[in-house]
Formats: structure tokens, C-alpha cells, sequence
């Protein structure tokens, strides 16, 4: 059956790459910000770009803070991508100033120690023994990324006690490509710009949707 | 592991039309942008760049429709470029489906439209293009770097020296990567220019794409070797000189990381 997906609208950037993303992928998508149709979908994905601190308080803005955080309650699957993920920790410091996160799992993102910032292209990611995103996704395979900041290996003892299933990449040090805990996904890369094995990251996370 | 070096193919579109030439057998329709974008996404490229090339500002509402056709069938980065002036040009085209934008003739009139891009947008989609050249002895104020910022498609030297103009972008306006263009090397097909690649490198800790220069195999590997993060080129790829993959293997066996295309 078609699953139902809501990109959520809060003025992120590329909204429409993740909407046809998953459009390719089989879904059946709306780009909206209204709380009912967010609510009632079968998945909910959150895609962001751009600053920590401006995603808050864009998502805020929209009341997505609050409408993740009732997916969660009611089970319902939520996936968020590169800032999308990011503001799901509890915080984010950039240029030393901190912002509070959805806080819809725990750890603090901070921008990685790497000589060439921002991390842009291809990298390799190891994925998570039993993880659903991954399944028939090779160790190594690489997808796209662009970012600064994520949950450095560092700071993801909390994350990894929580019992999340957390896929690493390296750039400069290791950090959290993809994290997996009941029905909260994320990934640090962009599913919806790594071709085709973005395409099978994304069918793996509707055919999980109930 | 680490990042792979990306390979980039460039098209230059005028008024909706690949330029430069295109030389493929079995597209339907060779000027198409949004075919040939396909077609190097089949055969590995890691990223495309779409340079409007449009003289006249009407030819220019085409480009918005290349990128969304493109965007609705190739599911890798898109970088747009050329003639960009303001934040509403930056929108319009990450609206349209590009995910990153490179500015240049008109970030060196007014670098703030830089750090407008980048606060409203994010570093990770503002790109500087740079054309650079080797000043012509005498030239004054003499570049310290010995290389200076062209404008206008490198019709225009400006006096601005290119290696501080990228440091500048890179560290106080937001750019989140340079596309450094050779206006020396730029067509020529004898090879990147490692000099300007390497000083670059040195002056900015963003990634740094090698163009300009790009005819053989063996060109790409010095080009990252002297510290380019991706390498772009638009002629060989065009022509069916060289295709990705065969760029990827010259990358691999020179010791550095590529994607294999799946």
C-alpha cells in the first residue's frame, strides 16, 4: 500500500528535493506545515539546511517542536535529515552559543574537528548491526553529505546508552551518520541528493512505516 | 575511509541550450541540459554545475526550468551559476531545485551579498566563483599572490589580488566553497593550474573545486594532489574525450578516494 508521507514546511530549504525523493521512492507526499495532516501521516520527514539555531526556530515557528514530540508519544514514525537530525539532540552550539534542540534524544551537536569544513561529498558510512535504514545497504557504501556540525562519537555516549542504533562516518573525527531508536530515524547525509542508494535508504524507511 | 574527490561536469547553458558543444551518441536531443544531466548522473558524476551563460535577461526565466526538470529526474547535487546578482536570484534558484548557488562578478562588486546569501540560506549552499588569472607584470596594485580576480567571464581584470579574495569569501563573508576557475588555463586542455590550486588551498580551510584546464587522465590527480577537493570540467566530458569513470580510475589508482558509481 502507498504510505503517506508529510514533509513538514517550516522554510527549510530543500523541501522539494525530499519531497520527490520520496516520491520516487513510492511515497505519496505532501509538503505542509498544518499539525492535522502532519499528525495523521504515516511518516513524518524532517529535512533542514543551514544554521542549528535558525531550524529551531523555524520548526517553533510552525509548532513542529511539538508535533514531533507527539508523533513520538503516539509512536508514529518520524525521519529527520542533516539539520533535521541535528535538532532532534537536546542542543546545538555554534560559534560557542548554545540552542535548545527538540531534545528528542540526548547529546549536544558541535561542529566536527576536520581541516576542510564544510564536510562536502561522498563519504563511506558504517552502518549499524540490525539497522532498518541500512538493510541491504553494504558496509562502505558512500552517501552525500553537507554539514559542519553533528553528534561527534565524543558526545554520543548518552545516544548509544539510550539504545539507539547509530551508523558512524569520519570526517576529521567520527561522528553519527544515521541514528535509529523505535520510530525516530535520522540521517546526518542526505538521502535525497545520494542517487540511487539514497533512493533505497528512503524505500527502506517507508516499508518500515506501519 | 574518507570523502570521496568529486567529479563535477559542467554545462554551460544559454538560453535553455547546452553550449560548447556536445558530442554523444545515442541522446535524443544533445543541446537538452536536462538530458545530458542524466546521462553523466548514469555514468557517475558526483555533482553537476549548470553555468547560465544567457546574454540577454529574458533568456534567462529558461534556467529556472532547467533546474526543476532536472531536479525532478537526477537525485545528485546541482549547483547553479552565472549572472547571479542578488538574494532573490540565490532563492529563486534554490527554489528551483538547485542545491547549491555560485556567485562571482557580482560578489566582487558587493562581497556582503555573500554573507546575505549565507545568513539566509546557510554557508553549505553559497559557492564563490572565482576567475582567476596571473597578473600581467606591471599590473597595479600588483596582486600579492601574483593571481587576480577577472569579471565578466574573465574579459574584466579587476586588481584584486584572487588568493585574499577567496580567504576573504571563505572566512568573514560565509562562502562554503570556491569554485576557482583558471581563466589562464580555461580551455587550453594542458592542465589544471596547480599554482593557484595550491594557493587557494592554502588560504581557506572550505573545499575547493579545480576548473580550467582539464584535457587528459592525467590531469585530474595533480590537480587534488596540489589540493582540490573536486575537479570540474566541462569540454572533455562533452566531447566524449574522457568519460567519469575513466577520471575516477586515474583518481583511484593515484592513491585517491573516489565513488564508484552503483
Amino acid at each position: 500500500m502507498t504510505k503517506r508521507v508529510v514533509v513538514l514546511d517550516y522554510g527549510s530549504g530543500n523541501l522539494r528535493s525530499a519531497q520527490r525523493a520520496l516520491q520516487r521512492a513510492g511515497a505519496d507526499v505532501t509538503v505542509t506545515a498544518d499539525p492535522d495532516a502532519a499528525a495523521d501521516a504515516d511518516g513524518l520527514a524532517v529535512p533542514g539546511v543551514g544554521a542549528f539555531a535558525a531550524c529551531m526556530a523555524g520548526l517553533r515557528a510552525v509548532g513542529g517542536d511539538k508535533l514531533i514530540a507527539r508523533r513520538l508519544e503516539l509512536g508514529r514514525p518520524v525521519l529527520g535529515i542533516c539539520v533535521g537530525m541535528q535538532v532532534l539532540f537536546r542542543a546545538g552550539i555554534e560559534h560557542g552559543t548554545p540552542t535548545e534542540g527538540c531534545a528528542a534524544w540526548p547529546g549536544t551537536v558541535q561542529r566536527l574537528d576536520a581541516a576542510v569544513l564544510p564536510h562536502m561529498g561522498w563519504n563511506t558510512v558504517d552502518p549499524a548491526a540490525g539497522s532498518a535504514l541500512f538493510a541491504g545497504i553494504p558496509a562502505g557504501t558512500r552517501f552525500y553529505f553537507v554539514h559542519s556540525y553533528a553528534l561527534r562519537s565524543a558526545d554520543a555516549g548518552g545516544l548509544a546508552a539510550a539504545g539507539a542504533l547509530i551508523s558512524w562516518a569520519s570526517h576529521g573525527e567520527r561522528f553519527a551518520a544515521a541514528a535509529e531508536r523505535g520510530v525516530l530515524s535520522a540521517t546526518q547525509f542526505h538521502p535525497e541528493k545520494s542517487g540511487d542508494v539514497g533512493a533505497a535508504l528512503l524505500r527502506n524507511w517507508l516499508e518500515a512505516l506501519p | 575511509m574518507t570523502v570521496a574527490v568529486r567529479v563535477i561536469p559542467c554545462l554551460d547553458v544559454d538560453g535553455g541550450r547546452v553550449v560548447k558543444g556536445v558530442n554523444f551518441r545515442g541522446l535524443r536531443d544533445a543541446g537538452d541540459p536536462v538530458e545530458l544531466a542524466a546521462r553523466y548522473d548514469q555514468q557517475g558524476a558526483d555533482e553537476l554545475t549548470f553555468l547560465d551563460i544567457t546574454a540577454s535577461s529574458g533568456g534567462r526565466d529558461t534556467m529556472y526550468d532547467v533546474l526543476r526538470r532536472a531536479a525532478e529526474q537526477v537525485f545528485i547535487p546541482l549547483t547553479a551559476g552565472g549572472g547571479v546578482r542578488s538574494v532573490s536570484d540565490v532563492d529563486r534558484l534554490l527554489r528551483a531545485g538547485a542545491d547549491k548557488v555560485a556567485v562571482g562578478t557580482a560578489a566582487v562588486a558587493r562581497p556582503e551579498l555573500l554573507a546575505e546569501a549565507a545568513e539566509r540560506f546557510g554557508s553549505q549552499c553559497v559557492v564563490l566563483s572565482v576567475d582567476a588569472r596571473r597578473a600581467a607584470p606591471g599590473t597595479q596594485p600588483y596582486p600579492p599572490s601574483g593571481f587576480e580576480v577577472t569579471t565578466h567571464g574573465g574579459r574584466a581584470g579587476t586588481g584584486i589580488d584572487a588568493v585574499g579574495w577567496a580567504r576573504r569569501a571563505a572566512a568573514d563573508l560565509g562562502a562554503g566553497e570556491i569554485l576557482l576557475n583558471s581563466m589562464d588555463a580555461d580551455g587550453t586542455a594542458s592542465g589544471f593550474d596547480l599554482e593557484l590550486i595550491g594557493a587557494v588551498r592554502a588560504a581557506v580551510t572550505v573545499p575547493v573545486i579545480a576548473s580550467g584546464g582539464a584535457g587528459a587522465l592525467a590531469h585530474f590527480a595533480p590537480a587534488v594532489d596540489a589540493g582540490a577537493d573536486a575537479v570540474l570540467a566541462a569540454s572533455v566530458f562533452h566531447f566524449g574525450t574522457l568519460r567519469i569513470a575513466q577520471v575516477k580510475d586515474a583518481l583511484r589508482a593515484a592513491g585517491h578516494p573516489v565513488r564508484t558509481a552503483c
